[in-house]
Formats: C-alpha cells, structure tokens, sequence
C-alpha cells in the first residue's frame, strides 16, 4: 500500500521565541525550525505500517529551513520518496498551505493514489486551519484526528483506528480506505536513525522536487495577524528559594497555612 | 444572513461538556456587543433534554439524527456548515477538544470562511471580530482579526469561567430537520475504557504529578513517597504516560482527566497548555521545574526553579516533622 | 635404555607408529588451527603489522617475561615456572620426536645429554611444585570469577603427566629400561594427544596469545572508524577475533570491571567466551542471534568503557573494541535505550546532550567578574574547550568558574567558542554513533579553524583523550592540555602564586580518560602538593583507578535496573570515606564530580565527605 505523510517544520521552542521588529510575526535570526512532533509520529506510524504490511512511504513537505536534513532522515529511516514543494508564497498560513498541497497530491504524477494519508494531528502553529481535515476535506476522503493506532484491516478496505477522547477513553473506529488520517502518536516512539545512514542517504538518494503552482485566488488570507506578543500573565508564581531544606520547610509553612494539613 | 453568534455544544457520554458553557459565556459577551443573539447548536440523537441547561444562549438549535450519536467530526461537520451556509451567523465558536477536534477546519473548508485555533479570547474591536490565540505550546499570544463570516473559532479550555455560561432558564428550542449524507466512512466500533486504576484520580484532595523533569522511571518512586506523605496520589503529564512508566488512568491533561484538588504538586512539568487545561483549577499548585521561564510557573501559585530529583527528598522527610508539629 | 623406537607392537615397528600418531595429531591440529585462521582471514582487516620492534618487545614483556600475570604474584610465579617448564619441555619433545622419527640421525634422545637430562629435571619439579599451586588455588581457595571448566582439569592433568613421565624416564633408565621405555612412550603419545587437543581447548591461548599480543593495539581503547558495527562473524576485525581464541579464561578482567562489580549483565570473561563460540561455531547466522541474542543487550551497554579490563589482561584482548562494534550495530538498529535516545538526538541538533539551546553553552561566565573572551573573534593563546557538563550542568558551574578565576589571576590568555563549541564526541563514539561523532568532530574542527589559538586546554578529561588522539592536529599543530596540567605549569613558573596553603588532607582520584587512558597522574598530586593539600592514596588509584561509572555514555543511560548492586561510584565514595583523616574527595573531571556528589546522597556519605574539583580548591589556595 502506498502512504503518504505530510511533514511541517515549526520553530524550535527550545531557542527563546523573539517577536520581529514589526511585532505581527517571529523574528528569525536566531530561529530555527523543528519537525513538528506529531508529524515525527505519523512518519513512524507509516514506516511501521510498511513494515508490517509491505509498500512504500512517500513524504512531502514545503520547502523550509532545515527541511533537507528531515526529508533525507526519512528516507534514511525507510521512506521510499521524498517530495519537497518550492516556490509557494512566503509566510503561507496553514489554509493555504492544505489548499496547495491537496492541488498538488492531485496535479503531481505518482502522489495519488495512496491508501492513507497520514498527517501529524496539529501543528504548534497552526493558526488557521489543521491540515489533515482540510485535505481529507479537499480530497474527498474520511478523516479522523488525534488517531494512536492504525491496525489495517485484511480486507485491505478499511483500517481499525484508535481515536483519543478525554479521561483517557479511547475510540476504536472503522474508517474505509483511503482516509486521512491526523495521528496524535505513533505505537512506539519515533525510531531512531543514526548519522551515517543520514548521510548515506545524502549521497545515495534524492529529493524531488515540485514547483508550486499559483493558487486561483491566492492564499485567501482571511485571517490576518495584528500582533504578536509573549503572554501576558495574569499571574505568576511566588518563587521560593534557597536549599531544599529552606524551600522544604518554607513550603510546609504555607501548606499548613492553607489547612492542606 | 442572520449575523448571530453560534456556540457549537460538546455533549461527550450524554452530558454537556464544560467548554460549551465557558464558550456559552463567551458568546454571550460578543452577542451583546454586536447586539445580536446567542444561539447553541446542538447536534445529536435524543439529545433534547439537553437543550435545557443552554438557558444562556437565547435559543436552541437542535438537529436530531442518529448519524450524529457519535461525535465523528465529519458528519457534525456537514450538519452545522449547512446550517451556517443557509443562515449565515456571524461567528461559531467550535470547542478544539478531544472529542470535537476538525469540526472546526472542515466547516470553515466547507463555507469557505476564516477559522482560527487556540482562542482563548475573543472581541469586538471596532465591529471586527479579534482572538487571542495561543501558540508555540503556549509562548506566544496572537492577536487575530477575522476577515469575514462567519468565522469559525475554535475555542482553547478556558476562555471563560463555565459559571458564567450556566443560566437557570431553558431556552427556547428549534427542532430543524437535517439528514446528513449516507453512513460515514468513519464508523464508531466500540468505546475502550482505560483500566481502572486502583486510583480515582478526580477524587483525590492531593496529587503529586510528574512530568518529563522526573528522568526514569524509578524515580517516581520518590514522588510516591511524597504523595504518601501528603495523603495523595501521584499523575502524570502526558510524556510520561506515553513512556509507559504509569498506566494511562493516572494522565491528567486534555486526553487524560481533568483534576480539582486542594494541593497540586507539578514536577519537572513544563506546563504547556494540554497539561494545564487538566489542572488549573486546582486549590494550590506548587510547580518545580529547572527552567525559569516555563510556562508552568504563570498557572502555580508558589514555584521553585531546580531540579524536582534533588528537592523532593527533603520536602518529603519535612512533611511528617510538620505534620507532627502542627498535631 | 634401548631405542624405544625399535620396538615392535603387533609387527610394526615403533617408529612407524610415532610416524602414525604424529601424522595424526599434526593432521588434526592443522586442520583446526587452518580452520581458525581461514576465518579470521575472512573477518574486517586491521593494520597491526606497524613498529615490528616495538610489538617484538610487548612480546617479550609479556609473553616472557609474564608482566601482567605476575601482578597477581602466587599465580603470576607458578605460571611463569609452569610457561618456562613447557618451552623447556617442548624443545626437548621436538629433539626426542626428531630423532624418534628418523632413528637414522645421529642424535640422542633428548633427556640423554647430562645438561639437557638436568634441565629437564629442574624445570620438572618446578613445574610440578607449580601446578600444585595451580591445582590448590584452583580448587581450594579459588579467586572469584576463575571459570571452573572440566577442560582446565583436564589440562593439569595432563601437564602433570607429561611432566612426571619424563622425570620417571629418566629415572627409571638405569633402574628399569622396559618401564623407562613405556614412560617414553607415554610421554610422547601424551604431547601429541596433547597437541591435538590444544586447538579444541581453552589452551588454545597458548597458540594464539603470542601472536594476540605481538598483533596488539598501540593504542589502547582506540576503536576502528568505520560505522557500521558487527554482528555477523565476519564483520568482526581479525584480531577483535582472536581475543576470543587466545582468552584463558582467567577472569581477571571480571575482577577489575566496575560493571561486572557492580551487578550488572556485563562480565567482559563472559564477552570473551561469547566471541570464542563465535568464532568456534558454524558460520553465523542471522546477526540479531549473536547482538541481543547470545550477548544481551543490557550486557553491552552497561560498560563504561573504563579500560580496566583491558589494562589487566594478560593476552591484550580487546574486550572495549568488540563491545562498541556490537553498540554500533545496536545503534543502526535504532535499538537502544531511550535516555540515550534523547541524548544522541540532543546532541545531533543542539550540540549538547542536554537538549540547550547552543546559545546558553556560554551562560556561566555571566557569573564572573571580568569578561571572558571570544577566541573566535580575538586572538588568544590558550583555546578553553570547557565541555558539555562544564558548561550547562548547574552542579558544575562552581568549578567552570573557578578554572576561569585561576586562569585570568595567572595572566593565562584564554577564550572560549562560545555556541560554536559541540560535545567533543568521545562519548558518542563510544556508546556507538560513529557518524554522529564525525559531525561533532568536524563541527568542531571547523571553529578552530576559525579561531585563533596556541594551544587547546580543557577541563574535562573525556574532550582531552578524544582531542588528542582523535582530532588532527592542523595548521602546524596545536598541543591539547588538561588544566591540571596547565595549572602545574602555571604554579611552577610563578604565573599563579599561591597565597595561603590550605593545609589539609584529601585523597584524590584518578578518573578513568585523565590516567587510565593518558597516564597524567602526576600534575594533579603536585598542584595538590603545591597549594598544601596532604595527599592520601586511595586504596585503588593512578592505573588502578576504579571508574566513577560515568563512561561509553553511561551517564545518558538509567542506572537503577542496570547496576543490581552497588553502584560503582558508591563504591569509590565509601573507599574514600573510610580513609583516616580525609574528609574531601578531590576530582579533576566533570562527570566525576556529578557521579560521586549523588553517590554521597545515596550513601548518606555527605556530613563524612566533601567532593571538590581540583580547580576550587587551587581558587582558595589563590586567595
């Protein structure tokens, strides 16, 4: 079966967040981007699942900074293609994207038709639309989200889904192939792929490339950022210091203030 | 074009959940500022009775089908975009939850409108809806102005208090008539409950929770003893969790439980908002963490910077000295 | 005694049948012996035939004159008798097996001569007196890890045999020709059944241990460059092999681990075994069979590559080598520990395994008073590569500043690479990222490209060995220091003057990459000595050293369920504790300092013990 997955690189949140001069986006000298975790998950839902069952994985991405060194780590891991969007409009929202992109799975030779999707469940900045509903939406396929198992079912029709819901109660679905899936988390953690094979990968394979077609109607942009800013806080812890024992016995003071014993 | 403010109700196991009535509040506010009605959606089969506790919106919209049983985000999906495309509210507030999450996309997809995440705030600024949003795991607020209608927003946990979205009266309820599209290809099999743990986590007065900051798993160990001490017991945030170091019936956070207790001990949690909305409400958090800056320490009412491994030993050997103190 | 060899059996005459048994015993000893070397023909080559003289001397070191062997003195004396009883005995059965086989020669027997029949008896009453030791040691009071195999028993036996039957020939020739002549035979049918018996045998080792320690590594701890790792026989290098085949299963390497010590799977005999099988086995199967199979998992990684067993072997055998070929292969797999999953991970994006941004490595000098400079962006003698734990462990932060203090009073030009400076990598290569460590490398190299310095110092002993040995030296060179080193010189020459003597008692330890692997012990006891500090040895201390546990990437991994029973550096803190009068515990290693500071809380050793790195120590000595 063939799976596609879509990949996103978002700003690493380890570096400190700094706001661009003009105050409506991020600045980024210092930024650096990330692989979005749910979409490191959905890749290792899909590797898992052609090691089960046979096939192949493709990944697309937009082009980004530091989308090379993933699109070549997947391939590393056990993706069969990698596919790398160029030339879409900069500072593109998540809309736009998704609408881009389902034009393109459809445009591009060889993209479709895949068995499933597979989409991490959101993105940390997705402001305006998540993208796997949206092609699910686009493609005219089911969808389910915050999905942590994909089993496929014999007839190779339908696939059994996990879908989480609150309390920790779990759904367990039927969705009919082929579907889109937003994947929340893998079945094991995503597997890890070391340097040399990155690099063999560099030399051995290649990434495809696409040039992005122009969208009729551009990216609508009905949303528009007026400001950004680190949060104000409505309040803020009082900080205890000193040595544990000073903080410890501070603490119990307050604790039994507050008739906890 | 009707230029109401719609608040989509989350009914999850039969009852209605309480984001409805925190975005019920909401709405509320944006409705009497835009001088329009409050209207709740409420989509599901032999749901009526639930209509009644919505006495905060001005009416009911309820569409009653057996399709709409379970809550699969598709089909409500179609129901309420159809709605929205024939009376063209002003905005919907969708509940990003676990149990409505794509609703929101695939109806703003479907009308072709503007659709934000992560609101925890919305307003009208000079006749123009803005939300604040939350994003980067909670580092950066956004402020957003919607170009056109109706928006769909999809609502954070928290906007506002739910009190504020209760109301004593019943509402007026419309009954419509919608028959969504043949059976989904998503079809709901069966409900898997997480193993009951010896441990009712809802119920406990205090909990010592874990996160990432705890390193292995047999340092927990050192958070139950605390959690002994303290007459309590021990949760975890999601990373945990999904490493296995403890069953899923101890996960606190949007896909776990949401927790009220007294006394809320957060270890080497950093506090993003899928944690934080599982336990905000508690009495009294005191939060360890080594990094100044995390977010964690914006919802604690008392934190300390450093690593929870060094500090628990002592907090745990000062608590029976206290407790026979204080005796 | 008449001819031995002029007797009949059954009508043939006895050198015909000499001709038979040695044919026999040369045919399958050869064939055993060319099967072994046609398989590690078949393995990974290594270049081991670089400083013939030099390897020449390991041998007759070593092989001689017994110097490992004999730091264990009982066994180490009856070994050395027993070793030379049987080059004594061996020369004498080749001349009586020369002459046996070609009665025509005009030589006698060998026992005939009256200086070789004196020899012969010398070395034989000696012998036996040995392997009486041998056998009491053995079987009465063993040491622990000694394997007990029936084989061993075996070849007492039949060392004691060869070793009477000759006595007794010779006694019995006047006395008693017929019983002289069965004692002959005797004799002689006993080495070559013992010749055949060799290569099936652990006494093997005495075929393959010379050539294991003529083909030795020069540089002990080294590891091969390649990345892939071994599974499979063949992926193995040929003397990563012979290891196997030239262990005598004598444990001693058990007996120095601080893994095996501590309870952990790893017992590095047991690796040695393992690999023996290997080669000894059918052609290897399947690689997950042997890595994860055969060898556990938790086995391989619970080394903390301290070199312990590899500095006690007699027969250099390359136990840390097989041990991060087979994390290699793990690693490949994505097969490994998740802690150390997030550290590599870590390490590749972030160039620390803490997960820290780059931009937070220079942090710490925020706490000084005076600025510390860029060696990128000025020109500085000494390039400060200050290390991970150094510069982004809180617990650390105190000495880090302490070192800067030192170096800025003593008028020490230095500068750091701030972001630009990654993980030296030492430990990633040995926990098994090979390409992972050629990043890191390469990264680093590339900024000492761009700075400008004289020569490299660093606090952390780890960045030191992997500096020096594994980063090329560029653009005419540059030298690579440890501070204790630089201090030394610093207080020799008079740049640091040393105010007011502390006048205290400490104990300092070697950690395993400053000693072991580098052999510096000397300039820490001086700058102690210098700044007042009475230095009491440690029971196990300069190449004896017992590792802090931190090592191969140990301190990325979980401890508990690994080390069963005392952690090694509780261990370390509890020999320190116990000395008389000492109450500090000096150090000159980062991961040292965080190892043994945690230990003291788990010992409830803390009120007893301080631990200090070397550099705060010099700082209060500095005034």
């Amino acid at each position: 079966m063939h799976i596609l997955v879509i990949l996103k690189m978002v700003p690493d949140v380890v570096e400190e967040l700094e706001i661009a001069p003009d105050g409506k986006a991020l600045n980024t000298d210092y930024l650096r981007m990330i692989l979005s975790e749910s979409d490191d998950h959905a890749l290792e839902q899909a590797l898992l699942l052609k090691e089960r069952h046979g096939g192949n994985v493709t990944v697309v991405a937009f082009d980004a900074p530091e989308v090379d060194d993933t699109l070549f780590a997947a391939l590393a891991k056990g993706a069969s293609r990698a596919v790398k969007i160029v030339g879409a409009e900069p500072g593109m929202t998540t809309s736009g994207a998704g609408r881009l992109l389902a034009r393109i799975l459809v445009q591009e030779p060889a993209l479709l038709p895949a068995g499933l999707v597979l989409a991490g469940v959101q993105a940390i900045d997705d402001l305006d639309a998540l993208v796997a509903p949206l092609l699910a939406h686009q493609l005219a396929m089911p969808y389910l989200g915050i999905v942590t198992r994909v089993a496929l079912d014999p007839s190779g029709e339908t696939a059994s889904v996990l879908k989480e819901y609150p309390g920790g109660v779990r759904g367990e679905f039927e969705v009919r192939l082929p579907a889109v899936l937003g994947i929340q988390g893998a079945e094991k953690p995503p597997r890890y792929v070391p340097v040399a094979k990155v690099r063999a990968a560099m030399k051995s394979q290649k990434i495809d490339t696409v040039q992005a077609p122009a969208l009729t109607g551009g990216d609508l942009r009905l949303v528009e950022v007026l400001g950004m800013n680190k949060p104000q806080l409505t309040g803020h812890a009082e900080m205890l210091e000193g040595s544990p024992a000073e903080v410890s016995s501070r603490l119990c003071e307050i604790l039994a203030g507050r008739g906890v014993f | 074009m009707t230029g109401e403010i719609w608040v989509l109700t989350e009914q999850w196991r039969g009852r209605v959940s309480e984001i409805t009535y925190e975005n019920l509040a909401l709405g509320r506010e944006l409705a009497d500022a835009l001088g329009t009605p409050l209207v709740a959606i409420l989509l599901g089969s032999n749901a009526k009775d639930l209509a009644a506790t919505l006495g905060k919106a001005d009416r009911v919209l309820y569409v009653d089908h057996p399709l709409l049983e379970d809550a699969v985000p598709q089909v409500l999906a179609e129901v309420l975009a159809g709605l929205a495309k024939e009376q063209m509210p002003r905005a919907v507030l969708v509940p990003l939850t676990n149990v409505g999450l794509g609703v929101g996309s695939f109806t703003a997809a479907r009308l072709q409108a503007p659709a934000v995440n992560f609101c925890k705030d919305v307003r009208v600024h000079e006749g123009r809806l803005e939300a604040s949003c939350v994003m980067y795991g909670g580092k950066i607020e956004s402020t957003v102005a919607l170009l056109g209608s109706p928006a769909v927003l999809g609502m954070w946990p928290g906007a506002r208090p739910a009190e504020n979205g209760r109301a004593a009266a019943s509402p007026a309820v419309e009954e419509i008539q919608v028959v969504p599209r043949e059976a989904p290809p998503v079809r709901l099999k069966k409900y898997i409950e997480p193993e009951t743990g010896d441990v009712d986590l809802t119920r406990q007065d205090v909990l010592v929770a874990v996160g990432r900051g705890i390193q292995a798993r047999e340092n927990i160990e050192l958070a139950e003893e605390l959690a002994q001490a303290l007459g309590g017991a021990v949760c975890a945030s999601r990373p945990v969790i999904d490493q296995g170091w403890l069953p899923l019936s101890r996960q606190v956070g949007k896909s776990g439980l949401t927790v009220k207790p007294k006394l809320y001990v957060a270890l080497g949690i950093s506090g993003a908002p899928e944690h934080v909305e599982g336990m905000k409400n508690s009495g009294l958090i005191v939060a360890v963490n080594t990094d100044p800056q995390a977010p964690i320490f914006n919802v604690a009412h008392y934190g300390i910077v450093g690593d929870a491994l060094d500090w628990l030993p002592a907090f745990t050997a000062a608590i029976p000295r206290r407790k026979s103190q204080h005796a | 005694m008449p001819d031995p060899v002029a007797y009949t059996l059954l009508g043939i005459p006895g050198w015909a049948w000499l001709w038979l048994a040695t044919l026999t015993a040369c045919g399958l000893f050869g064939r055993r012996v060319l099967g072994y070397v046609k398989i590690l023909r078949g393995a990974r080559p290594e270049k081991r035939w670089d400083h013939p003289g030099r390897r020449l001397g390991l041998v007759l070191a070593h092989v001689l004159g017994h110097r490992r062997l004999v730091e264990e003195p009982v066994i180490g004396a009856a070994h050395l008798l027993i070793f030379w009883a049987f080059v004594c005995y061996a020369a004498g059965f080749f001349w009586s097996l020369l002459r046996g086989l070609f009665p025509f020669l005009p030589i006698p027997y060998a026992d005939e001569p009256r200086w070789m029949a004196l020899l012969l008896a010398v070395f034989g009453l000696l012998g036996l007196a040995a392997l009486a030791v041998a056998a009491a040691r053995r079987y009465l009071f063993p040491p622990a890890r000694l394997e007990k195999s029936v084989d061993a028993g075996v070849i007492l036996a039949l060392i004691a045999v060869v070793l009477v039957s000759c006595l007794a020939g010779m006694w019995f020739r006047a006395r008693a020709p017929a019983l002289a002549r069965a004692m002959w035979w005797t004799h002689m049918i006993t080495v070559l059944g013992f010749l055949a018996y060799l290569p099936y045998s652990k006494h093997l080792h005495l075929l393959a241990s010379p050539f294991a320690v003529f083909f030795a590594s020069l540089r002990p701890g080294a590891v091969t460059p390649s990345p892939a790792g071994a599974a499979r026989r063949e992926e193995f290098t040929w003397r990563q092999l012979l290891s196997g085949l030239a262990c005598a299963e004598c444990g001693r390497c058990d007996r120095a681990c601080p893994a095996f010590q501590s309870g952990s799977a790893l017992s590095p005999k047991m690796l040695m075994h393992h690999i023996k099988q290997l080669v000894r086995g059918p052609a290897a199967g399947n690689g997950a069979a042997f890595v994860g199979g055969t060898v556990k998992q938790e086995e391989i990684w619970a080394c903390t590559t301290c070199l312990a067993c590899m500095q006690r072997c007699p027969v250099m055998n390359e136990h840390v080598p097989v041990l991060v070929e087979m994390r290699r292969y793990l690693v490949g797999e994505g097969d490994m520990d998740k802690s150390l999953q997030e550290a590599l991970t870590n390490l590749n994006r972030y160039g620390n395994s803490f997960g820290q941004p780059p931009r937070a490595r220079a942090k710490w000098t925020e706490k000084l008073d005076f600025a510390v400079l860029d060696a990128r962006k000025q020109p500085v003698r000494y390039l400060w590569f200050v290390g991970d734990y150094a510069s982004y462990d809180p617990r650390v932060a105190r000495s880090t500043c302490a070192a800067a203090r030192i170096f800025h009073q003593a008028g020490a030009e230095f500068g750091i690479l701030c972001e630009a400076e990654q993980n030296s990598g030492n430990d990633v290569r040995l926990a098994g990222e090979e390409g992972l460590f050629e990043t890191l490398r390469e990264k680093n190299l590339k900024a000492f490209g761009k700075a400008h310095f004289e020569t490299i110092v660093t606090t952390d002993p780890h960045s030191y060995h992997v500096l020096k040995t594994e980063y090329p030296a560029s653009n005419g060179g540059y030298a690579v220091l440890h501070h204790t080193q630089l201090i030394n010189e610093l207080i020799r020459t008079g740049k640091l003057e040393i105010r007011h003597k502390l006048r205290m008692t400490a104990t300092y330890h070697d950690g395993c990459y400053l000693g072991r692997y580098n052999a510096i012990f000397e300039a820490p006891r001086r700058v102690l000595e210098a700044i007042g500090v009475k230095v009491v040895e440690m029971p196990e201390s300069r190449t004896y050293s017992y590792c802090c546990g931190a090592g191969g990437g140990r301190i990325w991994m979980g401890d508990a369920p690994v080390f069963q029973q005392e952690r090694p550096a509780e261990r370390r803190v509890r020999q320190a504790a116990r000395l008389k009068g000492v109450h500090t515990l000096v150090v000159s290693c980062p991961k040292d300092l965080v190892m043994f500071q945690d230990a003291l809380k788990t010992t409830g050793l803390e009120e007893k013990l301080a631990v200090k790195e070397i550099a705060e120590l010099v700082e209060q000595a500095m005034g």
